[in-house]
């Protein structure tokens, strides 16, 4: 029953959710753009979101980036400039400061959509539900630090990067190998593939849209016609 | 030299009473609906006073428009790209929407279904955004209606710059005008500059500024950018809207429903033909002052032949040309230059113009002291101070403004002299620099100011660039997904909100 569990929760779900993070917010994009936004709800109450969304964000982007970054690299790549007792030492001592930053403007964010009557009222089930799902994923992220420490070899780290890079290589390896780990790891992780199972449902679609394209925008003005162009400028039919 | 047309506006403010037709039936046409309650795509403020949303012309508080670098290049006053990205998370120069107002609603029913009271039973508001009882209403799209309010916060207005404005606290010295605001739709809008989505833009065809729903991501960078604060963020569907210049009726060669409805016919729509290649020059120049010099040397001559023969090289329809021929707005802002960019140092180039007001000549006149020039007051003696105008309409500059209000004045001197002396005086138009020709056209178009001769509006011809059998049975306008709406109950992306409130129910 166990290894069960483990097969569907470790092999199975993984790609379950990641199926329908990118075909759904494929089919979210192509046939529901107005629905498609940030959702700011700055305009409506200022008070600890500049703290709040501004922590947040920062401190998420680093961890998005460490956790691709951490568990896609290759081990032979990054041990030919570290240890991977070094690396893990990094992980936790950068996750641990970027974990806490984001802890910090996660819980004002969440504190605000709560008991803001203004935000609380203008909130769907979804706005609150993916706020509150990634307080606990983080909860539970900062929950591993300890454990991590505790055995500084690296070794854990290994285990949950071989099979992250399983799953994406689409060569999962054996769930037995995870059996081992404290339950903070693995609530975290199937937390953290919840995460994409929502995605498309909510908000956090707008990540998709980050418009890094501006600064590649040449000018300012953005102008557009209907008028028929001329051949030289029309799209060959 | 790139030819553009744009369908632009004036509105005459001497005439302008107060009425807020336009306010309301733009209101009741495109912004009655859930998130864009606090919107008015139109609004009339009572000058002077800080305006809605509070202080929107105040730029060293909300960093609107465009700011001039030291090396001689414009970029928006919120920030370069970078900063505008940088301040992506929470925007640091964005309005809350106690700016504006909280929306309410009143509790209507109370006053059919409240039992037998000692008192008279009262609707008292109600939020539109909580639905819970509100205890006061702090401000509104115009708080400051008729000079209500103390003048000590009034006076905060930024058109004080430069003036003794203490004496206008007096009850014998106060004055008073009133400003519609819309959408300039500029031609170098700051909203669209600041849009990190691309999602804003001007079209070609006729110089509207949109904002494309699909597009937008609700970055809310738009509505800092605006330096007229025209582009609101609407709370229910977390995008950006603003003005469409009721483009779907302009297109189809009406008048949009603020200028259709002005009962004091103060409204006036043409073409104005420009040249796009001058735009960033004519938004750069130093000295803020030119800027209304510089935006009337991007708009080009409709009747000059080269210019006609470079319009059809690049596209506009001959109908748009002989409109601009016609063109009310070219007559009033180039021709006899009594129309003014608002705010023409926030470098946007704006489209909608405003015919300054007179007013009764100053106390000076019961002392015997009125300053008069020739047979005419003089413009300086006029109740709303000369610098009180220009600094709305002219970036400070007294001297165009004073020339705008002597030609009104002489339009009325002419006119009073021929109908009630029959005397023609043509020295009266010689004075200003005008003819008594244009001085009698002014008073067709400007006094008289018939249907026909406010709106020159030539129409869009769709047809030459959409299939119309391929729309047969298409939705029209719709929000959302084509015929589908995007924020429809049970929709599976984000639909179906929280929502304990119901603004009727009486507490």
């Amino acid at each position: 029953m166990r290894d069960f569990i483990f097969q569907l929760l470790f092999v199975w779900y993984p790609y379950v959710c990641l199926t329908v993070f990118l075909l759904g917010s494929l089919i979210r994009f192509d046939r529901e753009q107005y629905t498609w936004r940030a959702s700011s709800s700055q305009m409506l109450r200022k008070r600890q979101l500049t703290w709040g969304s501004n922590l947040f964000h920062a401190g998420i982007l680093f961890l998005l980036l460490g956790h691709t970054v951490g568990l896609l690299t290759p081990t032979s790549v990054y041990t030919l400039v570290m240890t991977v007792e070094q690396k893990q030492l990094i992980a936790v001592a950068a996750g641990g400061v970027a974990g806490v930053v984001c802890f910090v403007g996660l819980t004002m964010l969440l504190h605000r959509r709560l008991f803001d009557v203004r935000i609380r009222s203008t909130s769907s089930a979804m706005d609150i539900a993916i706020l509150a799902l990634m307080w606990l994923q983080l909860c539970l992220g900062l929950l591993t630090l300890p454990l991590s420490l505790a055995h500084s070899d690296g070794s854990v780290m290994l285990i949950l990067s071989y099979w992250a890079q399983g799953i994406v290589t689409l060569h999962p390896v054996d769930p037995a190998t995870l059996q081992g780990l404290a339950w903070p790891y693995l609530t975290h992780l199937v937390l953290g593939m919840t995460l994409f199972l929502v995605f498309p449902f909510s908000r956090l679609v707008h990540i998709w849209s980050a418009p890094v394209w501006y600064l590649g925008r040449r000018g300012y003005q953005v102008v557009r016609t209907r008028r028929p162009q001329p051949a030289s400028r029309r799209p060959a039919e | 030299m790139k030819i553009r047309a744009q369908i632009a506006m004036v509105l005459n403010l001497d005439k302008c009473i107060g009425c807020h037709t336009c306010s309301v039936t733009c209101k009741n046409v495109w912004t009655s609906r859930e998130g864009m309650e606090y919107a008015w795509f139109n609004n009339v403020e009572t000058k002077p006073g800080i305006g809605y949303p509070k202080d929107w012309e105040n730029q060293k508080r909300w960093n609107g428009g465009w700011t001039r670098k030291r090396n001689g290049r414009i970029q928006p006053r919120i920030g370069s790209k970078w900063r505008i990205l940088a301040n992506i998370f929470a925007n640091p120069d964005l309005p809350e929407i106690d700016d504006y107002y909280e929306p309410f609603t009143f509790d209507y029913e109370h006053l059919q279904k409240a039992p037998e009271l000692e008192a008279f039973p009262t609707a008292r508001p109600r939020s539109l955004i909580t639905g819970q009882r509100m205890e006061k209403i702090e401000w509104g799209p115009n708080w400051e209606e008729i000079l209500g309010g103390e003048f000590a916060k009034r006076s905060a207005d930024s058109n004080f710059e430069g003036v003794e404005k203490e004496i206008y606290g007096q009850f014998e010295n106060t004055f008073m005008m009133y400003l519609p605001r819309l959408c300039e739709h500029c031609l170098n809008p700051a909203c669209v500059a600041a849009c990190p989505s691309g999602a804003i833009y001007k079209r070609e065809e006729d110089g509207i500024v949109l904002i494309d729903q699909d597009k937008c991501r609700g970055w809310r960078m738009c509505v800092s950018g605006c330096p007229y604060k025209k582009v609101y963020f609407n709370w229910s569907s977390g995008k950006s809207e603003k003005c469409i210049f009721c483009y779907p009726r302009i297109e189809a060669g009406q008048p949009t429903v603020c200028s259709e409805t002005c009962v004091g016919r103060i409204r006036y729509l043409g073409v104005m033909l420009y040249d796009a290649d001058r735009i960033e020059q004519a938004a750069s120049v130093a000295d803020e002052k030119k800027l209304y010099d510089a935006q009337m040397d991007v708009f080009l001559d409709p009747g000059d032949e080269e210019v006609i023969a470079q319009a059809r090289r690049d596209g506009v329809p001959d109908a748009w040309l002989e409109a601009a021929r016609q063109s009310p707005i070219w007559k009033m802002a180039m021709e006899w230059k009594v129309a003014f960019p608002l705010h023409p140092e926030y470098r946007t180039l704006p489209m909608v113009w405003y015919v300054p007001p007179l007013s009764p000549i100053q106390s000076a006149a019961e002392a015997g002291k009125m300053g008069v020039s020739g047979a005419m007051p003089d413009v300086r003696s006029l109740r709303i101070p000369l610098r009180y105008l220009a600094n709305l309409l002219t970036a400070g500059d007294e001297e165009p403004v004073a020339r705008g209000l002597e030609r009104m004045l002489a339009m009325r001197a002419y006119m009073r002299s021929k109908t009630v002396d029959g005397v023609i005086d043509g020295a009266i138009a010689a004075r200003v620099g005008l003819t008594a020709a244009q001085i009698e056209e002014m008073y067709h178009i400007m006094a008289i100011a018939n249907y026909e001769d406010r709106f020159v509006i030539p129409t869009a011809h769709r047809e030459t660039s959409e299939d119309a059998y391929q729309l047969r049975g298409a939705c029209g306008f719709s929000f959302g997904n084509g015929c589908a709406p995007g924020d429809e109950a049970g929709n599976l992306f984000d639909g179906g909100k929280l929502r304990p409130k119901n603004p009727m129910e009486v507490a």
